[in-house]
């Protein structure tokens, strides 16, 4: 399958993304510039971290302007997987392809360090390799992952399963004192209505050797796999 | 080219938790500005622009703020356009 990696100016994850679709999962994998409009050939896109613009005015909200990102809602639209991390993911809340936003930090710091999350819902393309309720080490890298939407948003998540990665202890309690950046629910990753569009803070493309210090986040990748069909059940 | 001069007020609605706001605040207590009981930061913009009306102006001010200068879900907006 071939996975599609968006470049905005500032976008400075895209080559890590690349290296792991490519190397490691050994899959076809290309370069989407922004301003390009069209997405053809193309079975799943990425949306990799960075600072695209800057990070001026808010998180992605300029990104959300390029032209592919139309191409990019218009793939979601027809069923398209569609996986933003980190600012990735700020870009898809701006584009409103997934609601809420992301804000800075409680701690107003940039926060860069190995985490755990619990796996709140494996019954998505992008986490069917993983159990339900479990526990991975992945790394943060972010200034601005404060997740926050209104309630009645937080409560849709929560009764649609749509709540996909929560922060928690390495015991997998979600408590405050394992919230690095004070979201709201301790999210650290959701999913859109039709399960085809993920937002995740965590850098999945930086746990996927073990010579980076462990590949948990390498399943990620291997669900989307397993959802075309390519792996079996791991 | 004289154009016209806004200014747009972007504040964080009431019930956001302003972390920054709250720094700032405790920096200004620490510093001997005990009077300060509530603090909040937001942006100010200022854009000059080629318009025929004041109204029509305002109308397209207001559609920049929805549009990218503001995130509705947690921010407001105030646009005031120089006399």
């Amino acid at each position: 399958m071939k996975f599609g990696i968006i470049v905005f100016p500032g976008s400075n994850c895209d080559h890590d993304c690349y290296h792991v679709v490519k190397h490691v999962m050994g899959q076809d994998a290309g370069y989407v510039w922004h301003k390009s409009t069209s997405l053809r050939g193309f079975d799943c896109v990425i949306l990799p971290g960075g600072f695209s613009y800057g990070d001026y005015l808010r998180t992605g909200a300029i990104a959300r302007f390029s032209p592919v990102m139309r191409e990019v809602a218009r793939f979601a639209k027809k069923g398209g997987l569609v996986m933003g991390i980190c600012n990735g993911f700020q870009i898809l809340c701006e584009a409103g392809l997934l609601p809420g936003v992301l804000m800075r930090n409680k701690g107003l710091k940039f926060i860069c360090e190995h985490i755990h999350v619990r796996v709140e819902s494996a019954s998505t393309p992008f986490t069917s390799s993983f159990r339900q309720g479990e526990v991975i080490t992945i790394p943060i890298a972010h200034a601005d992952g404060k997740y926050f939407a209104a309630p009645d948003t937080l409560k849709t998540l929560e009764d649609d399963g749509r709540i996909v990665f929560r922060y928690s202890t390495a015991d997998g309690s979600v408590s405050e004192d394992a919230n690095p950046n004070g979201s709201a629910a301790n999210i650290a990753g959701i999913i859109n209505e039709k399960k085809n569009v993920l937002g995740m803070m965590p850098h999945p493309e930086r746990a996927s050797e073990r010579e980076l210090g462990g590949t948990d986040g390498r399943r990620v990748f291997e669900s989307v796999l397993m959802s075309f069909g390519i792996l079996e059940n791991v | 080219m004289p154009g016209m001069k806004a200014n747009v007020y972007v504040t964080l609605k009431k019930g956001v938790l302003d972390p920054q706001g709250k720094a700032v605040k405790s920096a200004l207590n620490s510093l001997g500005f005990k009077e300060v009981m509530d603090l909040r930061v937001g942006k100010f913009i200022e854009i000059t622009i080629d318009g025929a009306g004041k109204r029509e102006a305002k109308k397209r001010l207001e559609e920049m703020c929805r549009n990218i200068l503001t995130n509705p879900v947690i921010e407001d907006f105030r646009v005031e356009i120089e006399e």
